[in-house]
């Protein structure tokens, strides 16, 4: 042994609470954790590359035409929209993967450990947000590629892209969530899609509103995604700042501010 | 140690899951600086146990303390006093060992360079700088162990528990495995393990609880326990089976105390406060024309012990039986 004696516990500096300070650390240290095992299994990042390139190819030329005329006027309307479906539905593997990570004994290890209960959530959740900034990228330049050029400039692209970044994290936490209470990690896979297909496809990501049934119109109009969406489309396309901007980070607070603690409560209670 | 201070006290531990009680009103006392055997069979109650100790379990029913520190109310104290070895390795599978301690010493609160520090200085210790920077997922059982180890020693707790540290380990890295715990007593540390093998509690622990269907249903050092079962035990085995039952009978009249029957090996074990005894329970068995197939009086191992009291002499103790026997005196082989 390297010491000699162990220092006995009545002598030692304790206390029943972790500072806010130290909960930041901790899921940092969680984080790095997350991004280590990305670079071990690189395959875990195919969805996030692949999913862009094939999804902003496929619907721009199959509905370019047929919406906006032609493909070209398509682009602005379709790649926020593409964006920030690929991104939310990339979001989903967070639950799905914590799921997984939850039933290795290491987790037991991070339960035994005096550090933040928030933290192994905390940091696989950041963790992620790699994921969807490979999948934001790698939109935007398939769009680039195609003749996408967004009127608002690169500065507000930017902004964009950090917003969608931003709520597809407080997003995760839904899903998380799940992945805490889910049994399976394909149980969580299917209530997840079950709740984001609607989600994503009864907005205005793909289509004008117009064109839908007055009650589909009022669901559309609700819906958090098309605010998101049409937020992203004033940034990129006009370099203009809405409500729908507002309206989108409240939102994402707001999930999270529920989400967040049942979510830790729930993997506290679990065994 | 300034005084005698208790490390783990345990009240009537209660955990069910579903109709089942896996730990049904347990105790523990373990006083700081020495180690602890929890012994019982698989299922008995052991691991949950452990698991309410270090928090990562809330008891349904009673109290547990460590170092005077609630488990439920002050948990967050609890673990910065305990180190968590599991039965099933709790390190980081996809990563390196290197990694996997550096980040456990990052959550407990050491510096860049100092966790680095740390955690070459524990790969040193336990013989894994080679394989430092390799991936988990070729170590071997024993690395893994060693590793477990190593991580649940960064914070230098003093109190560790090891969750059945050396099953499925082969003999030489168990016995590198009881040097280390060894070695950690001396350095202040307490340690709570659990085990299935006897000879492992005989070894290392100062005492033992044995729990069986959720209970502690027997407690003490390893000597008040291996007295209990008497100074040495008979080993009896008859020639037909069916008179099995009659030499139980005749075995129980004579030395006037319970025995236990191996049906499939046709073994009756008894304890003996006498070894005279023999004589008359021999002179006996002639007598009821009962032929032997081979008898022994021998010291009594744990396994007795264990056997005894968890009240089965079932098919297990003859296939578990310890490789150390101690002294053995052989009085007939007929």
């Amino acid at each position: 042994m390297s010491q000699t004696t162990i220092n006995p516990a009545a002598r030692r500096p304790l206390k029943n609470r972790t500072s806010i300070g130290q909960s930041i650390r901790h899921s940092l240290t969680m984080a790095y954790r997350g991004l280590l095992k990305l670079r071990r299994t690189p395959e875990q990042l195919f969805d996030v590359t692949l999913q862009p390139i094939i999804f902003t190819l496929m619907f721009t030329y199959i509905f370019g035409g047929a919406i906006s005329g032609d493909v070209q006027s398509y682009l602005p309307v379709i790649i926020p929209g593409i964006l920030v479906q690929t991104v939310i539905t990339t979001s989903i593997v967070t639950g799905v993967q914590l799921r997984e990570d939850m039933d290795k004994g290491v987790f037991d290890r991070f339960k035994s450990l005096p550090i933040a209960r928030i933290a192994p959530l905390a940091g696989a959740l950041l963790a992620d947000t790699v994921r969807y900034t490979i999948a934001t990228v790698l939109t935007f330049a398939m769009g680039y590629l195609m003749g996408y050029l967004p009127e608002g400039g690169l500065a507000y692209v930017a902004i964009a892209a950090v917003i969608v970044i931003f709520c597809s994290w407080a997003i995760s936490w839904i899903f998380a969530f799940f992945g805490v209470i889910a049994r399976t990690a394909s149980s969580v896979q299917g209530i997840s899609m079950i709740i984001l297909f609607p989600l994503t496809f009864l907005s205005n990501a793909f289509v004008p509103v117009e064109t839908m049934p007055n009650w589909l119109q009022w669901f559309v109009n609700i819906n958090p995604v098309s605010h998101l969406v049409t937020a992203v489309r004033d940034l990129t396309n006009t370099g203009t700042v809405g409500w729908d901007l507002a309206i989108s980070l409240i939102g994402a607070a707001a999930i999270v501010a529920v989400f967040a603690p049942i979510t830790v409560r729930a993997y506290m209670r679990r065994t | 140690m300034d005084r005698s201070e208790w490390a783990v006290e345990a009240h009537g531990l209660v955990k069910t899951f579903g109709e089942h009680r896996a730990v049904d009103g347990v105790d523990l006392n373990v006083r700081a600086g020495t180690i602890y055997g929890v012994l019982g069979p698989n299922g008995a109650g052991k691991t949950t146990t452990i698991r309410m100790l270090a928090t990562l379990l809330r008891p349904d029913g009673g109290s547990a303390r460590i170092f005077g520190h609630d488990v439920t109310k002050e948990s967050q104290i609890v673990r910065q006093l305990i180190g968590v070895t599991g039965q099933y390795a709790s390190v980081d599978e996809s990563l390196s060992a290197m990694e996997n301690l550096i980040i456990f010493s990052r959550l407990l609160g050491l510096g860049r360079t100092e966790a680095k520090r740390k955690a070459e200085a524990l790969l040193e210790e336990f013989s894994l700088t080679e394989a430092a920077k390799r991936p988990l997922k070729n170590f071997s059982g024993g690395m893994r162990r060693r590793l477990d180890l190593a991580a649940s020693l960064i914070a230098q707790p003093p109190l560790i528990f090891l969750d059945e540290p050396t099953t499925g380990l082969d003999p030489r890295t168990r016995s590198q495995m009881w040097e280390t715990i060894q070695r950690l007593v001396k350095t202040g540390s307490t340690v709570l393990l659990t085990t299935q093998y006897l000879d492992e509690a005989d070894h290392l622990a100062d005492r033992i609880a044995v729990i069986d269907h959720g209970r502690v249903v027997a407690e003490g050092t390893v000597d008040e326990l291996k007295s209990s079962v008497g100074t040495s035990s008979l080993h009896l085995s008859v020639l037909q089976p069916q008179q099995i039952e009659g030499a139980r009978q005749m075995v129980e009249r004579v030395l006037k105390v319970p025995s236990s029957v191996a049906y499939d090996s046709g073994k009756i074990t008894a304890p003996m406060a006498n070894t005279d005894q023999v004589t008359d329970l021999l002179i006996a068995l002639r007598e009821a024309g009962i032929p032997l197939a081979e008898i022994s009086v021998q010291k009594p191992t744990l396994d007795e012990v264990f056997l005894t009291i968890t009240g089965s002499g079932t098919s297990k103790s003859s296939a578990e039986q310890p490789q150390n026997q101690i002294q053995k005196a052989e009085v007939a082989n007929v």
